[in-house]
């Protein structure tokens, strides 16, 4: 006899419910109108230029991007690799990465220079792209999702699960190379000149998906009194751990195939020692914060079992995914372009005009008010979601991990 | 000579690339996307729809050539007659806005460039504009097809699909193009600007359709009597910027990339 999950709905107080969609709502609320002076105003007002194209909102939109498709991961080893105790998480993660995905997609399309014409990137395509491959990637993965949900929820879908799930899980690969791709293709680029990136890409996103999934996971069952047992939480940390070693040794893998192609050294030298505060946010950030101090917390024998520690852990690693994002987009269009091997730039255009130099980027209040409304939204969606249908399993304790372990 | 093989080489491994990330792309289900595409697809087929009675032809491919020896150090004469032609003189610096960052956000089509060899000292001047490349990669990242290649050779903008993501900008090789950071008040007919959309040099291509086979920046630079910008037909063994590249060596800018450009220079 096989044990069955028992799901509910979100059971905090009505007041704090409330409270946390009212925060969220403000978040929201500032975020909208942070896109909407912008776009009224023009690009002008954030630190976005010719050279740096691609500012804050890019770094947190790719983030959130990157992150859903991690976010699913949870609910692939459970179907897709057959892992019971992973099977009562898998609500959760599909919810999680379709929030994720809608956060990240809206910063995205409130940062185009004309998205009142989305509907010409939703109806004219050009397929030598990525960009246009990736509306499908996305729009697919949210539908996907929703099927997926609906497979576990549904007893009558039940039986489509596992071949949903396997799609899932592929398609979600497709939109992390798709994703990487959108600059492993820039030719024209140093930084970005290398298929590495989206390999390097799907394993970030399985790093600050989970980090997210369980952040969300360990507040959610806190607010609502719900158990967590020690078991489930050392096998998804230590997961966690296997993902952020994954990140450090492709992070390694990308600096050496840049380093051994010698017309790089420069661009190494800019991004590993020179770079100012793009060389702070490689070493700090994406190395010491996001990688090795983690780390360190889940692989210490005291710190690894304090659930208070674990999560620290996570947000360390999304606060360092978020300055790897900062280096790789921002960082690699500050470095300036190679046009002329062998010889020194001394004049480009009018005085002020940026070539053959670092490009400065400041980001503005409004960039950052932008990025942190698309994380409201995922949150909202979350938050939402686990409130008005059974997404969250009632417990996680290790007598029930025990008891779903000996059902199959 | 040496260099071909890598030359093919590296093609082969970007050809390689692209069709890796259909096959990745189209495994996951890329199926659904292909039908749809197949219904929505109208990308660049615009491209030889021009304004006048005729349509534009590949029986020419306008280009340029710029000799570097004859470009004279601090004249701005074809950067001067570029704002003047296309309206870039109209621009507006915002109402508090930081000046330093402005000069890096307004658009430009053509900007003089001063390099000094490293090894030599030796100081070359040049006009920098839109290279007009035969495979450019602004075109293939667009994902509305906004980006367009003329069938003339002629790489511009279709502003009213560009959504701006400025997608072409991170791909161009040559920080060709400008995205519009501010409301525009002012602007020419022949040069329509607007907010949010991204633009660069099109060879003055209202020119070419009225009939007339020059450019703004030629002529400003041949009337200060320096010559060093030729513009002309590139298939056309007879014209005016054939016969000047037939006279002495020219090469690409980043010629690695094989992108075979419409501009060549010589004596960099």
């Amino acid at each position: 006899m096989s044990k069955r999950i028992v799901y509910r709905e979100w059971l905090i107080q009505p007041e704090r419910y409330w409270g946390l969609l009212a925060v969220l709502a403000a978040i929201i609320a500032i975020g909208g109108a942070s896109a909407l002076y912008m776009e009224h105003e023009g690009h002008w007002v954030t630190g976005m230029t010719n050279s740096v194209v691609w500012g804050l909102p890019h770094v947190f939109a790719v983030f959130l991007i990157v992150a859903a498709s991690g976010a699913l991961n949870v609910a692939s080893i459970g179907t897709v690799f057959n892992k019971p105790a992973y099977k009562p998480l898998g609500r959760l993660s599909g919810l999680l990465a379709a929030g994720l995905l809608v956060g990240g997609l809206l910063v995205l399309v409130l940062d185009l220079g004309r998205p009142d014409r989305l509907v010409v990137a939703m109806t004219t395509y050009n397929f030598s792209s990525i960009f246009a491959w990736n509306i499908f990637l996305y729009t697919g993965f949210l539908a996907i999702t929703i099927g997926y949900l609906w497979t576990m929820a549904e007893r009558k879908g039940n039986y489509l699960q596992r071949p949903v799930g396997v799609f899932a899980f592929l398609w979600r690969l497709a939109l992390t190379t798709g994703t990487g791709s959108i600059f492993g293709f820039l030719v024209g680029r140093t930084a970005y000149d290398t298929a590495v990136l989206a390999p390097m890409f799907v394993v970030m996103s399985f790093a600050y998906g989970l980090a997210i999934y369980m952040l969300v996971l360990m507040t959610s069952f806190e607010w609502d009194g719900r158990p967590i047992g020690p078991k489930i939480l050392k096998r998804l940390k230590d997961l966690l751990g296997l993902f952020v070693g994954a990140v450090l040794y492709f992070t390694i893998v990308y600096h050496l195939t840049n380093l051994y192609g010698a017309k790089n050294t420069d661009f190494e030298a800019f991004l590993l020692a020179n770079g100012g505060i793009y060389t702070l946010m490689f070493w700090g950030g994406w190395v010491l914060v996001g990688g090795l101090l983690p780390l360190g917390i889940i692989y210490h024998p005291r710190l690894g079992k304090d659930r208070n520690w674990i999560a620290t852990a996570c947000a360390l690693v999304i606060a360092g995914g978020l300055a790897a994002m900062y280096v790789v987009i921002i960082g690699s269009q500050a470095f300036p372009l190679e046009m002329f091997p062998g010889k020194t730039v001394l004049a480009f255009g009018a005085p002020g005009d940026v070539g053959g130099a670092v490009a400065p980027y400041t980001p503005t209040l409004p960039e950052l008010l932008l990025g942190i409304g698309g994380v409201g939204v995922a949150m909202l969606i979350v938050s939402v979601g686990i409130r008005v249908l059974q997404f969250l399993p009632e417990s996680l304790s290790d007598k029930e991990m025990d008891g779903l372990a000996e059902a199959v | 000579m040496s260099r071909e093989p890598d030359r093919q080489v590296n093609q082969d491994r970007r050809r390689f690339m692209g069709a890796a990330a259909g096959a990745v792309a189209g495994s996951a289900g890329g199926v659904g996307a292909l039908a749809v595409g197949a219904l929505g697809y109208t990308a660049a087929d615009d491209a030889a729809a021009a304004p006048r009675t005729e349509p534009v032809s590949d029986r020419h491919r306008w280009g340029m050539f710029v000799d570097t020896a004859k470009c004279a150090e601090g004249c701005t004469a074809c950067v001067d007659a570029c704002d003047q032609e296309n309206g870039l003189n109209l621009q507006a610096e915002p109402h508090g806005s930081n000046e330093a960052k402005w000069q890096n956000q307004r658009a430009v089509w053509i900007r003089k460039v001063k390099l000094q060899d490293k090894t030599s000292g030796h100081v070359t001047n040049l006009p920098l504009m839109c290279q007009h490349c035969e495979h450019p990669p602004c075109v293939d990242v667009c994902p509305t097809g906004a980006s367009f290649k003329r069938a003339d050779g002629i790489v511009m903008v279709d502003r009213h699909t560009c959504i701006g993501c400025r997608y072409c900008m991170m791909a161009c090789p040559y920080k060709a193009r400008s995205f519009i950071h501010e409301q525009v008040d002012q602007k020419l007919t022949r040069a329509p600007r607007g907010m949010g959309c991204v633009e660069s040099c099109n060879l003055c291509a209202h020119r070419l359709d009225e009939g007339s086979a020059s450019t703004a920046c030629a002529d400003a630079c041949a009337a200060e009597g320096h010559h060093a910008i030729v513009f002309g037909d590139l298939k056309d063994p007879t014209s005016a910027v054939r016969q000047a590249m037939a006279k002495q060596p020219s090469r690409q800018i980043r010629e690695d990339l094989e992108l075979n450009t419409g501009v060549r220079y010589a004596g960099i």
